[in-house]
């Protein structure tokens, strides 16, 4: 029993679809609540009003993000040293999502932002740094979208994510140098004077839980897509021959 | 790889005319700039190092799909491909040839188009040096781009988006680099890192650009 009997696509959809409605449902609930409580259950900040409440999205999106593209590298990685399919369509699939919680994260970012620093954008450097990782999502999507076959698609794509991780980084480091910005520190952190207050970190917590478990099952969810696809386009292919 | 790379310069040089388009586009967004953004001498020599590390870097990204193009259509890449070089050498000898044909130019023509621009006295020297330190790391990064879409229809405009985001550190470096420099500022520290880049994209990414051509020419 080894982890790569995964790898097996019917065994991968098989595994997949029993642990569907699980986290699924683990979603909603931690979403639901977390936002809830979240939204109305704690007290407003008394330097930013309510406007504080919009971190239980912000700082979920942002977050995923990032761990979007860092699983989208694992499974480049995976697919070149082990060839397995299902790793090369899991990062197609893992894409798009990571893109869209780029995308919210800079746009509570700008709405938090209005009111806040009163601008919708400056070039700080995390901002800065959350638009090029959008344009690297870009980018690794219109790759993907733009060569014919499966197989060399999968490779330049992966080789791709592997010198874009490594740039992306480098991006990152040579914005902090360039801007100090506005943008606060980490919000959870195990320093005490960095880290949010208690009352909101908590609800915080079960809302990171509830979009990591979202983007688990959007992403089993797109892979098996992505599955059934290339089946169902072999079996075209099979009948033309036929 | 001598005789790859005379052969690629004297293609260069005598056929098509890529020599000086890059050179001659540089010109055309030098000269574009402060015709959109007013003749003001002082903003002009505020933006010129920022300007001319674009130009720069938009010439480049202009003349890279010539790196393979050209050889992928006649079926030169796949002799290449056969013959005893490997093919991180063949990469690499190809974004040398286009380095001497559009980087090199580039830099030398950058003092030049920084007086249309009003450079700062003291940004001359520096805008040369961060230049040439730094379009290496541009040809070589372009080169991979290049090797990855080398197969497509259309590879221009994806390519594009693909090597942009990856040349950004590149030009944030650069461009601080001809910036301090023209106000008379410390530029030890992003110059290092500019050439850290360049040292770094020179010697790793050749790996990753063989890899991908190996995989497009399968």
């Amino acid at each position: 029993m080894s982890i790569w009997e995964y790898a097996n696509p019917v065994k991968f959809i098989k595994t997949t679809d029993r642990m569907m409605p699980y986290l699924a449902v683990g979603a909603v609930v931690c979403l639901v609540s977390g936002l809830v409580w979240g939204f109305f259950f704690t007290p407003d900040d008394y330097r930013q009003g309510s406007t504080v409440k919009i971190i239980y999205l912000h700082v979920p999106a942002a977050l995923m993000a990032i761990n979007a593209w860092m699983m989208m590298l694992v499974a480049s990685l995976v697919w070149i040293v082990r060839r397995h399919h299902v790793s090369a369509l899991a990062a197609r699939a893992a894409a798009p999502i990571g893109a869209v919680m780029t995308l919210i994260a800079l746009a509570t970012g700008a709405i938090w932002g209005q009111p806040m620093w009163g601008t919708w954008w400056v070039w700080d450097p995390r901002l800065t740094s959350f638009l090029i990782l959008f344009l690297f999502y870009l980018g690794y999507m219109a790759l993907w979208e733009a060569i014919e076959n499966d197989d060399t698609a999968a490779d330049l794509t992966s080789i791709l994510c592997l010198v874009g991780s490594v740039f992306a980084v480098l991006s990152r480091y040579a914005v902090l140098f360039w801007n100090q910005g506005l943008h606060q520190g980490a919000s959870l952190s195990l320093d005490k004077e960095e880290h949010v207050a208690d009352v909101f970190s908590s609800p915080l917590y079960v809302c990171i839980a509830g979009f990591v478990l979202l983007f688990i099952a959007l992403v089993f969810l797109r892979t098996q897509t992505e599955i059934r696809a290339r089946r169902a386009r072999a079996l075209i292919a099979r009948e033309r021959l036929a | 790889m001598i005789a790859l790379l005379m052969r690629d310069l004297r293609l260069a040089v005598r056929a098509g005319g890529g020599f000086g388009l890059g050179l001659a586009f540089f010109l055309i967004v030098t000269v574009l700039v402060p015709l959109g953004v007013g003749p003001e001498t002082a903003l002009l020599s505020k933006i010129a190092p920022g300007i001319l590390w674009i130009g720069a870097l938009l010439a480049c990204l202009l003349s890279l799909d010539r790196i393979f193009a050209l050889d992928f259509e006649d079926g030169s890449i796949d002799l290449l491909a056969t013959a005893p070089l490997p093919m991180e050498g063949i990469v690499t000898v190809k974004a040398l040839a286009h380095w001497l044909t559009t980087g090199l130019p580039l830099v030398l023509a950058a003092p030049a188009l920084g007086v249309l621009l009003s450079l700062p006295q003291g940004g001359y020297f520096w805008i040369v040096v961060s230049l040439l330190v730094g379009t290496p790391a541009l040809s070589v990064i372009g080169t991979f781009g290049a090797a990855l879409t080398v197969g497509l229809k259309r590879g221009g405009l994806l390519m594009s988006l693909l090597v942009l985001p990856l040349y950004v550190p590149t030009l944030v470096f650069g461009a601080e680099v001809a910036r301090r420099g023209g106000e008379g500022l410390v530029v030890q520290t992003p110059l290092l890192m500019l050439a850290g880049i360049s040292c770094g994209a020179v010697a790793l990414l050749p790996f990753a650009s063989a890899a991908v051509l190996r995989i497009n020419l399968r």
